[in-house]
């Protein structure tokens, strides 16, 4: 009987193994396969690209689609453009929404309740709704092309304040009493105590922000039209309004425009998957 | 005048008397509370409840074609209800929703199988399945409008070389829909499964050990204990997949227009493909008719409001909290 187990469980256990691994094999091939089709495609020249059968490889390297991108687009503007959105926005949106989640979580005051709910029914609106809005007040405050136009609304979120309000009111609340027994202010407290406790929180949110930033299009789109002042994303809906079908040089500036945020994914996979994680648990 | 010279000498002693009484305390923390919520306060206010109340008054407003608008009471609401595009646009929006619904089981396998005692490779088919969570939604667009182009794209090659003649997957009326659902399937599963497999992580393997002793086959162990176990995730995500795809809007935009034109003017399969949020925008920044186009946009605002409100009042039947 024990001797028996084991052999008869091996070739089952291979059999699972083998099943398991070609469901996931062909899922994998379904999930990168059209990022690879972009780049054999960014590689060949327009020609190549409505020719049929199509070819696997490109029988010529066609560099050249690459700098087609930059002389349609100030590229290294744009992409300048996109990491100073989203570093503002990131960074203000972590110390905001931490301050004002913690202030949700743990403090007493008049209207909380109110102002929360206010918040929250923030997210139930189509973000397209903002946009004139939000666009007449870029207007009037002269903020049309320009950074602080791209920065400035988003580096305010509700999403970010329920987010943050979810972890700070799961954190144990001894040390915070022990230090308030000290005679630290609540400001002290939420600075020195309660955001060091917080990291696994403000990770997330700091990943998603700059995530969305980074590939957030039709705010920018509508308020910044001078392409020295463009997004990449808003950037590359215009080169589609240029190359329409030329889709060579598409896929090259789609790749020029997504490889940052996949490098920066592919190095710090942990700490992406990790804060999507986390939004899952805390919702 | 009375009160701050009253006050003033009440704070002072009770300064060093804290610690006993409450009272000053409280008042003082309430100072900080303003303080730390009024950055977002002021910030969410001007850049988003404003808004909202402002696109909801112009949704009783009728606009001009010179701009200026006047007061229109309800028959915005009363002229959407009689166009057939409004119609139409609901159907779109929540047929696109359930078939994105129909990919949280998807997911929930996915994260299933990654989850197995002992998988090889289990990091790197996580980094594959979540690439294009993180991928330019414009240019997953792009990308999918070349895939499916009817005459060069992939897919249609693909299918010839089983001797299937593939339809144009973006601009056939009947079809258009179903791609663009597919492209918001791969976009999102990623993103589930890494939600699911960290809820799977957090069921003890004990679970499992026993129910395998018991004879318990991997079909019924899923059903069993996988999905009731994970049930708390299932709910959030589905919300906020509801959420989510009631909204959809930019992969429709990319696929059905060409930007800097009017909007679809060449894409025949757009009516079947207008989402309620598209709807809003061609209306409102395109025809610059904002009154009705604030109006489509609050009666999807109630649709969100009502499905996420019945879904919260469902999760007690189905949902386990542990």
């Amino acid at each position: 009987m024990s001797e028996t187990q084991p052999r008869s469980r091996a070739p089952r256990h291979l059999a699972q193994s083998v099943a398991t691994h070609t469901v996931l094999i062909a899922g994998a091939v379904l999930m990168v396969g059209p990022f690879l089709w972009e780049v054999v495609t960014a590689l060949k020249p327009f020609a190549e690209t409505t020719q049929l059968p199509p070819t696997l490889l490109p029988h010529h390297w066609e560099w050249s689609n690459f700098s087609k991108v930059f002389e349609s687009l100030p590229f290294g503007r744009m992409f300048l453009n996109t990491v100073l959105m989203t570093a503002g926005r990131t960074a203000a949106q972590v110390v905001f929404c931490a301050m004002a989640g913690y202030a949700f979580a743990r403090m007493r005051f008049r209207g909380s309740a109110l102002l929360f709910g206010l918040f929250l029914s923030v997210l139930m609106v189509p973000a397209l709704v903002f946009l004139i809005p939000q666009y007449e007040i870029i207007q009037s405050l002269g903020w049309l092309n320009s950074l602080q136009g791209l920065i400035v609304p988003g580096m305010f979120s509700a999403f970010g304040t329920f987010l943050l309000r979810q972890f700070f009111m799961a954190l144990p609340h001894d040390v915070e009493e022990a230090a308030r027994l000290d005679g630290a202010n609540p400001w002290q407290i939420f600075w020195r105590i309660a955001l060091p406790l917080a990291r696994p929180g403000l990770l997330a949110l700091t990943i998603l922000t700059a995530l969305w930033s980074w590939n957030d299009l039709m705010y920018p789109l509508v308020i910044n039209t001078d392409p020295q002042k463009m997004t990449l994303s808003a950037g590359l809906a215009t080169l589609q309004g240029e190359h329409f079908t030329d889709y060579s040089v598409l896929m090259a500036g789609s790749l020029m425009a997504t490889a940052p945020m996949i490098v920066a994914f592919v190095l710090l996979q942990r700490h992406f998957i990790q804060g999507i994680a986390f939004t899952g648990s805390k919702g | 005048m009375t009160h701050t010279a009253a006050a003033r000498p009440a704070a002072r002693p009770s300064r060093a008397a804290t610690r006993r009484g409450r009272r000053p305390g409280r008042r003082r923390e309430r100072a900080w509370a303003y303080l730390m919520i009024a950055p977002t306060t002021i910030g969410l206010s001007v850049f988003y409840l404003w808004p909202i109340a402002q696109t909801f008054y112009d949704s009783f407003t009728s606009s001009g074609p010179f701009g200026g608008s006047t007061w229109a009471g309800t028959a915005n609401y009363a002229a959407l209800a009689q166009e057939p595009t409004v119609g139409q646009a609901v159907v779109n929006t929540f047929l696109y929703t359930a078939i994105q619904l129909a990919g949280i089981p998807l997911a929930v396998l996915v994260a299933a199988l990654l989850n197995q005692k002992g998988l090889r490779g289990r990091s790197v088919y996580r980094v594959l399945y979540f690439l294009p969570v993180v991928t330019m939604p414009v240019a997953v667009a792009m990308l999918w409008r070349w895939m499916y182009d009817g005459n060069y794209g992939l897919v249609n090659y693909l299918l010839s070389t089983v001797g299937i003649h593939g339809p144009h997957w973006a601009s056939d009326p009947d079809i258009a829909l179903y791609s663009l659902a597919a492209i918001g399937l791969w976009m999102s599963l990623g993103y589930n499964m890494v939600i699911f497999l960290a809820g799977l992580q957090g069921v003890p393997t004990e679970f499992y050990e026993a129910a395998r002793m018991d004879g318990a086959g991997p079909v019924r162990i899923f059903l069993r204990i996988t999905v009731p176990m994970l049930s708390p995730n299932i709910f959030f995500v589905t919300i906020l997949t509801v959420i989510n795809s009631l909204q959809m809007f930019d992969l429709a935009y990319m696929m059905m227009s060409t930007p800097g034109s009017a909007a679809g003017a060449a894409n025949p399969a757009l009516p079947k493909v207008r989402s309620i949020t598209y709807l809003f925008f061609q209306k409102a920044f395109i025809e610059h008719d904002i009154g009705f186009g604030a109006a489509v946009a609050f009666v999807l605002v109630g649709f969100i409001v009502l499905v996420t409100f019945v879904q919260f009042r469902l999760q007690k039947r189905w949902v386990h909290y542990v």
